[in-house]
C-alpha cells in the first residue's frame, strides 16, 4: 500500500438540496415497491404471458450486475496486477460493487413472483446444472458475499479502537476490541484469497448473463441472438468497469465539493479504449461470421437502435479517449465515461427487451409508471446509502498533505474550504 | 504464511495445467433418448369440427373454471386468435381459411411436452420436469417465480398468474398426469366427440400418422408437427394445410437447450475452466508481486 493515501470518511452535511430529491424518490419508490409485494406482479407492471421480462430484469438485474463491474475489474488491476497508484479507487469501486450487487438482490426481489422461495437455488435437492439462471443465481450470491468479506477490513477499521457500547454492556467492550483486532489480522492474510474468488465468480457470472437470452433462439432479433453473447458481455463488463469508476469518482468530488483526482483517473482511462477496441472488433467479427449484416443496414427501428448502441456507446467514447486533450479534462473524461456507462445499459435493454419479439405479442411492451417508479426508487436509495458510508467509513483517500501535493492530483484535504 | 503461499502457488499451476484438456474436450451432448414409448397425442385437424369441448373438459377436470358444457358452443371466440392462459390450459382456434370455399379447420393448442424441453432446462430450481411417462410437469411448491421457462419455451406456452400477489404459479397443460398414471386418458381426449385426438405411445402415433397421409394423400400435407420440431414433442398434429397457416410457429429439429447447455457445461466442466482461472490469477498476483519487491516496478512508465 503506498504510504500518500489515508482513507477518511468524508466530512461534510448529509443533506444537500440533490439529496432530499433522491430521498423523495427513493421514498416512492419503496412505497410502490410495497404495493408490489402486496398486490402482485400484474398490478404493478406490464409484464403479461407474452413479455414475461421486462424493465426490472434489464435494468435493475442485468444493467445493475454490469455497472458493478468496476469492483472486480479494480480489484484486478491494483491487487493482481499491482497497479499501486491506482489503489486509491479500490474501496469506491468495492463499495459500489457491494452496494449494487445488493440493490440487484433487492430489485430482483421485486420480479419474483415468490420471492420468499428466492433462497431455494442454494438447496442442493434444487440444484440445476443445465439451467443458465441457476448459475448467475449461485454465483451473484457467493460474490455478493465475497463483497461483503473484502469490505469487513474497512468496517473494522472504522469501529477498531473505538468500541464504545453503552452502559451495562460496556463490560464487552475490551471483548469486542480483541475480535475486531483478530478478525482483522485473519482477514488480512486470507483476503487475497477472497479478492482472486471474487475475480474469478464476476467473469463467471457476468458471462454467463449473456447466456440468459441464447435459449430463445427463435424469439431473439439475429443482431444480438448469438451463441458468443456470453463472451460479449464478459468483454463489456470488463470495458464499463473503469468508466463506472471515473463517473462515480468524478460525480463525487463533485457532490462533495472536492477536487477531481484528475491525474490518475485520465491514466485509467487510457486503458478503456484498448478495452472498447477488442469489444468492437468481437462484435463486427460476431456479425461477420453469423453473415446479418444485411439486418445492420435495413434501417428499421431495431437496426437504427443497434446502430446507435455501438456509435454512442462504444465508437464514439473510443475516440474521445484517444485524445489527450478530452481524456485530460474532466468534461471530457465524465462525458466519454458517461457515454460507455449508458452504452451498456442501453445494450442490455437491447438485448433484454429490444431484441425479445415473442411470437404471439398483439402489442409491444412498454413498461409500466410503477416499474419505472421502483427502478428510480431504487437507485436513488443506492446513492443515498454510497453517500452514507463514504462520510461514515473511511473508504474515499484522502491525501495527508493535500496543498503541497495537488500536482499528484489526490484529493484536495483542505477541509477548511469545504462549503458543502 | 510462507508456506500458505507456496502451497496455494502449486495448486495455480497444476489447474492451470488442467486448463488444457478441458479447453480441448468439447462439452458432452446429450444422448438422443428414444421417445417411442412416451405418451403423446396426435391432433388431427382435418377432423376437428372446433366442438370445444375439450377445453370444457379440461377447465372441468383441472377445476379452472365452473363454466357450463353449453357455453362452451359459443362460436364468437373464433374472431380472434386465442392463447392459452392461465385460466385455461387449452384452446380450440380457427384456421383462417384460405377463401370462403375452404372448409373451415380448427387447432387445438396446449404444452407440446417437448422431448428436450426449453423449460425443463431453463428452470433455475428444477420445478419443471420431464416425467418418464412424457408429461412435463411442474412443482409450484419448488418455483421461484423468476419466468425463465416463460422466456425459453419456443411455443410460448407457461402462463403466469400475475395477479396472485402471494403464491402465483405458472400454468399450462398438465397433460393430466395424474389420470395418465391411473391409466386414463387425459381429460381432453377422453370427451373428443370426434376422435381428432388420439392418445398412445409416441412411436405408434408417428406410425398412425405416417398411414393417415399415405391413405389421403389429399387431405393432408406430408408434414407431422411434432415429429422433429425443437427434437420432437409428445404431441403432434395433422394438418389440411400448411403449419405455416395455423398457430404453431415455425421450428428448427435442433432442440432448444442445445443452444445453452453445451455453452454451460464448457464453462463448468467439472469446475475445471473456474478453478484454472484462479490459479492463473494467483499466480499473475505472486509473481508480479515477487517482481515488484524486487524493484523491478514498472508502474513508474505511467
Ligand atoms: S411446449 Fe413449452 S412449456 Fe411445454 S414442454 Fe415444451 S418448452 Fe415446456
Ligand atoms: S418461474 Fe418457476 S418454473 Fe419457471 S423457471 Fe422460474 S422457478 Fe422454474
Ligand atoms: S391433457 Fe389434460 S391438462 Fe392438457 S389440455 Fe388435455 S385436459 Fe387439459
Amino acid at each position: 500500500m503506498s504510504a500518500i493515501e489515508l482513507p477518511l470518511p468524508v466530512r461534510g452535511r448529509y443533506f444537500t438540496r440533490g439529496v432530499k430529491i433522491l430521498t423523495a424518490i427513493a421514498g416512492v419508490g419503496i412505497a410502490v415497491y410495497i404495493y408490489r409485494l402486496l398486490f402482485g406482479i400484474g398490478a404493478a407492471t406490464n409484464l403479461n404471458d407474452q413479455y414475461p421480462w421486462g424493465l426490472w430484469i434489464a435494468v435493475d438485474v442485468a444493467s445493475g450486475v454490469a455497472l458493478a463491474a468496476g469492483g472486480f475489474t479494480t480489484a484486478a488491476l491494483v491487487e493482481i496486477f499491482h497497479k499501486d497508484k491506482y489503489h486509491a479507487l479500490t474501496r469506491p469501486a468495492l463499495l459500489t460493487a457491494m452496494l449494487g450487487y445488493t440493490f440487484v438482490v433487492i430489485g430482483l426481489l421485486a420480479d419474483l413472483g415468490r420471492y420468499y422461495n428466492v433462497w431455494h437455488p442454494m438447496l442442493p435437492s434444487m440444484w440445476q446444472g443445465n439451467s443458465v439462471l441457476f448459475e448467475v443465481g449461485i454465483c451473484v450470491m457467493i460474490y455478493l458475499t465475497v463483497l461483503y468479506i473484502e469490505f469487513a477490513p474497512i468496517a473494522f477499521e472504522r469501529f477498531k479502537g473505538r468500541v464504545n457500547l453503552p452502559g451495562k454492556l460496556s463490560f464487552l467492550n475490551r471483548a469486542a476490541e480483541s475480535f475486531l483486532s483478530l478478525s482483522e489480522r485473519t482477514l488480512k492474510k486470507t483476503l487475497f484469497l477472497f479478492i482472486i474468488a471474487g475475480v474469478v465468480l464476476s467473469c463467471l457470472h457476468q458471462s454467463s448473463l449473456g447466456t440468459l437470452m441464447v435459449i430463445a433462439p427463435t424469439k431473439m432479433h439475429p443482431l444480438w441472438y448469438t451463441s458468443v453473447s456470453p463472451l460479449l458481455f464478459l468483454l463489456s463488463a470488463i470495458m464499463v468497469g473503469f468508466p463506472m469508476v471515473i463517473f462515480e469518482s468524478l460525480l463525487a468530488s463533485r457532490s462533495f465539493k472536492m477536487k477531481p483526482e484528475l491525474g490518475i483517473l485520465s491514466s485509467l482511462a487510457r486503458y478503456i479504449p484498448i478495452f472498447l477496441g477488442i469489444y468492437l472488433a468481437a462484435k463486427i467479427i460476431d456479425l461477420t461470421i453469423r453473415d446479418v449484416w444485411p439486418y445492420l443496414f435495413e434501417f428499421s427501428t431495431r437496426s437504427v437502435i443497434y446502430i446507435l448502441e455501438i456509435t454512442l456507446g462504444v465508437i464514439v467514447p473510443m475516440i474521445m479517449l484517444l485524445n489527450d486533450r478530452i481524456r485530460n479534462s474532466v468534461s471530457g473524461l465524465l462525458t466519454a465515461a458517461t457515454l460507455v456507462v449508458l452504452g451498456v445499459v442501453a445494450n442490455r435493454i437491447n438485448v433484454f427487451l429490444v431484441a425479445y419479439q415473442p411470437l404471439y405479442a398483439d402489442k409491444p411492451y412498454f413498461p409500466h409508471v410503477l416499474e419505472i417508479i421502483v427502478t428510480l426508487g431504487l437507485i436513488s436509495a443506492l446513492v443515498l446509502v454510497y453517500r452514507f458510508i463514504v462520510m461514515n467509513f473511511p473508504v474515499v483517500s484522502v491525501h495527508p498533505n493535500g496543498r503541497e501535493r495537488h500536482r499528484v492530483s489526490s484529493i484536495n484535504v483542505d477541509r477548511t474550504s469545504e462549503k458543502v | 504464511m510462507k508456506g500458505n503461499r507456496r502451497d496455494f502457488l502449486k495448486l495455480s499451476a497444476a489447474s492451470a495445467v488442467a486448463l488444457i484438456p478441458a479447453a480441448a474436450e468439447a462439452s458432452a451432448d446429450r444422448k438422443s433418448a428414444d421417445f417411442d414409448d412416451v405418451f403423446g397425442v396426435l391432433v388431427d385437424t382435418a377432423v376437428c369440427v372446433g366442438c370445444r369441448k375439450c377445453e370444457w373438459a379440461c377447465d372441468n377436470s383441472n377445476s379452472l373454471s365452473d363454466q357450463p358444457l353449453n357455453s362452451f358452443e359459443d362460436k364468437s371466440v373464433f374472431a380472434s386468435r386465442r392463447r392459452p392462459t392461465d385460466q385455461r390450459y387449452t384452446v380450440v382456434n380457427q384456421i383462417e381459411p384460405a377463401d370462403n370455399n375452404e372448409k373451415k379447420n380448427y387447432i387445438k393448442l396446449q404444452c407440446m411436452h417437448c422431448n428436450d424441453p426449453a423449460c425443463v432446462s431453463a428452470c433455475i430450481v428444477g420445478a419443471l420436469k420431464k416425467e418418464p411417462e412424457g408429461p412435463v410437469s411442474y412443482d409450484a411448491w419448488k418455483c421461484i417465480g423468476c419466468r425463465y421457462c416463460m422466456v425459453a419455451c419456443p411455443f410460448q406456452i407457461p402462463a403466469y398468474e400475475y395477479d396472485n400477489a402471494l403464491d402465483p404459479e405458472v400454468r399450462k397443460c398438465t397433460f393430466c398426469l395424474d389420470k395418465l398414471r391411473k391409466g386414463e386418458k387425459p381429460a381432453c381426449v377422453a370427451i373428443c366427440p370426434n376422435e381428432a385426438l388420439t392418445f398412445g405411445k409416441r412411436g405408434d402415433l408417428i406410425k398412425m400418422a405416417h398411414s393417415r397421409i399415405a391413405l389421403n394423400p389429399d387431405r393432408y400435407i406430408d408434414h407431422i408437427y411434432g415429429q422433429r420440431e425443437v427434437g420432437g414433442t409428445s404431441w403432434m398434429y395433422l394438418a389440411p394445410v400448411d403449419f405455416s397457416r395455423t398457430d404453431l410457429p415455425k421450428l428448427p429439429d435442433k432442440p432448444i437447450p442445445q443452444a445453452t447447455e453445451p455453452i454451460q457445461h464448457g464453462i463448468f466442466k467439472g469446475f475445471i475452466p473456474p478453478l484454472a482461472l484462479y490459479g492463473l490469477l494467483g499466480l499473475a498476483m505472486y509473481s508480479l508481486r515477487q517482481r515488484k519487491q524486487n524493484g523491478d516496478s514498472d508502474d513508474e512508465r505511467h
